[in-house]
């Protein structure tokens, strides 16, 4: 089962950074996604695969009648599922409002390749000046 | 006495929702953060005083002891750093209360920074790989957060480099931490320093630990991985710019220093030397390239890669003394770095502009900005008597103690070219007549700006720290080379995780 398991993780690894680098950010978030899983995937394989119960205990008792499997890389797994979940969100919001602002997503555009995007422009409104729509 | 541990996370964490509930209010949510950061700033300062006489301090989360349960453990090197990121906390609080634009406090300015806050005392302070990703995530997060603030569409462009890279980074981290787990079956870090030992596959061992080299290498910047910090931090506004110029590199050199002296030190014929292959390129590339830049912004954010260098440099040499020289260059270098963050926000204040082009004659207008500029800038690049100076001797000491004179060269080298540039920055905008003004020099420049003293005296405070640090360095480097012993020599700190109880 572990050989299977690996072997899925490597593919799923490739296809994700092939989605990484192919310089469109959309897909970077799919590969970003697929990644996560991979790696979720391989934390529970790491863990060791067992064909045993589950780790729960019976009611009354203090340890559990048999061999259990290994809680933890569950709740390792489970824990970065929730914070990759959190993070993937925050990426989509975050290249909406990348694309509301800059109508493109291509890493390859001057808007993104261009160092000097963002700092002190002289000629433009000062960054963090105050917003013209701002009451205050 | 244990439970000053959990205060640095706890009071931030506190601080943050008050300041959310608050957050409209914005005159009064800035005043109750300063009390935030100062209370914070106590806590820390008790704590090192606790690990000064107690040695390492470990407290069990929710009682669960050895080898179930989770602790945050507090040795001089998490102790020292923690009251350094309280110092800078609390100035940089300070500073943003009249720096900020209310539509940012609006948006939670202040809950972001004592979250960022708790999360980078939690990853000092944590005694686990796994809460170590955790504190990671949570300081993403948070400068996330902080980043897009105001989203104008330059720093949504630069924001996406900064997460897509940072987010892979986690990935990267969050697998090795999955294979160590495998290799080991145990995440804490004191357990793991011996499980290690008994691991036979070192292939697997070595790779896991280059795995998470690449990952806290890209939080700390080191070349070839810190493409993202010159794209980010100049876009930020100046009192966010210095912690996150400051602080947020050295939470993964720090992760760096705990993980290579604790956990993987089997193999340091591969480990350290493509540590100190990577320190002395990010060193080299870090400052050539801030050689060539004319946004001091920009000029700042290249020097904060190449002093992670000389950071990653001192644990690469792998003695007591060069991890002393570590941590004491880690100090001077969140305060002078975040100092001259400041400066520069005070200069952008004065001067209408970020750009060496279009500033200068501030000797002239702002003579008080000249002296705060040239304290910090000049500890940077080394000279004595300032803290910098100490910092680069103890380094390039250590390197020739080991007998590695290209290291010690390189460093003296690196030192005098970060002169060069701030060297530069005085010339251009303290010297140089103002472009507007060459013809009439004796005329005053138009923008001639009055700063806040609200601004004005967290500089003052954190010049003065480098100064003093400068001319009574004892006590410092006597509690960095206690630091870097107990670095070297792990065994008080695996005996206070297992034995404590």
């Amino acid at each position: 089962m572990e050989p299977l398991l690996a072997i899925s993780v490597g593919v799923m690894i490739a296809g994700a950074l092939y989605l990484m680098l192919s310089g469109m950010l959309v897909r970077f978030v799919f590969g970003f996604v697929l990644m996560g899983n991979a790696v979720n995937l391989l934390i529970f394989t790491a863990g060791r695969l067992s064909d045993t119960a589950p780790p729960l205990i019976a009611p009354g008792r203090t340890l559990p009648a048999e061999p259990v499997a290994n809680a933890l890389p569950q709740a390792l797994v489970l824990t970065a599922i929730v914070i990759g979940f959190a993070m993937t969100l925050f990426l989509l919001v975050l290249l909406y409002r990348t694309y509301d602002r800059t109508r493109t997503l291509d890493a390859d555009q001057p808007v993104f390749v261009n160092e000097q995007a963002g700092t002190d422009d002289p000629a433009g409104p000062d960054p963090d000046g105050p917003d013209p729509k701002d009451p205050a | 006495m244990t439970h000053l541990l959990i205060f640095p996370i706890l009071i931030p964490m506190v601080w943050a929702i008050i300041s959310l509930f608050f957050r409209m209010n914005d005159r009064y949510v800035g005043i109750s953060a300063i009390a935030g950061a100062v209370v914070h700033l106590v806590s820390t300062g008790l704590l090192l005083t606790a690990v000064v006489k107690q040695g390492v301090t470990v407290l069990w989360m929710g009682g669960w002891t050895f080898p179930a349960g989770i602790c945050l453990v507090a040795d001089l090197l998490s102790a020292v750093l923690v009251v350094t990121t309280a110092v800078i906390h609390t100035a940089v609080m300070i500073y943003a209360c009249k720096d900020l634009h209310t539509r940012h406090v609006r948006a939670g300015f202040h809950s972001f920074m004592q979250m960022l806050t708790a999360a980078v005392c939690g990853a000092f302070l944590t005694g686990d790989l796994f809460n170590l990703y955790v504190w990671f995530e949570v300081m993403l997060m948070a400068s996330f957060g902080i980043l897009v603030m105001g989203h104008p569409a330059g720093r949504l462009t630069s924001a996406v480099k900064y997460v897509t890279l940072n987010l892979v980074s986690t990935l990267m981290l969050l697998t090795g931490i999955g294979l160590i787990y495998g290799l080991t079956g145990t995440l804490n870090l004191a357990d793991l320093h011996e499980k290690v030992l008994a691991v036979e596959n070192t292939a697997a061992l070595t790779s896991t630990a280059m795995l998470l080299m690449t990952a806290f290498g890209i939080k700390a910047a080191l070349f070839p991985l810190f493409f993202w910090l010159p794209a980010a931090y100049p876009t930020l506004p100046a009192g966010v710019a210095a912690f996150f110029g400051g602080l947020l590199t050295k939470v993964g050199v720090y992760a760096l220093i705990r993980l290579f002296t604790l956990v993987f030190v089997s193999q340091p014929q591969i480990t350290h030397t493509t540590l100190m292959a990577a320190a002395l390129l990010t060193m080299v590339s870090g400052v050539v390239t801030a050689a060539a830049q004319t946004d001091i912004r920009r000029i700042l954010s290249f020097h904060i890669i190449s002093q992670v260098g000389y950071m990653i440099l001192g644990l690469a040499v792998f003695t007591p003394l060069a991890l002393a020289a570590a941590l004491i260059y880690m100090v001077h270098n969140i305060i002078a770095k975040a100092t001259l963050f400041l400066v520069g926000g005070l200069i952008h204040r004065a001067a209408g502009s970020f750009h060496l082009s279009h500033i200068g004659s501030l000797y002239k207008t702002h003579g008080l900005l000249a002296v705060l500029f040239f304290i910090p800038a000049f500890a940077l690049a080394g000279v004595p008597p300032l803290s910098g100076f100490w910092a680069k001797l103890l380094i390039i000491y250590a390197c020739l103690e080991s007998r590695l004179y290209v290291p010690a060269a390189l460093a003296a080298a690196v030192g005098l070219l970060t002169l060069f540039s701030m060297v530069k920055i005085w010339m251009e905008a303290f010297w140089k007549p103002h472009p507007r003004n060459t013809l009439s020099p004796d005329e005053a420049p138009p923008r001639n700006r009055s700063l806040s003293p609200w601004m004005l005296t967290p500089v003052i405070c954190l010049c003065l720290v480098t100064v003093l640090m400068g001319l009574f360095i004892e006590p410092l480097l006597a509690l960095s080379v206690a630091a870097g012993e107990q670095l070297m020599d792990p065994a008080a700190y695996v005996l206070a995780v297992k034995g404590g109880k």
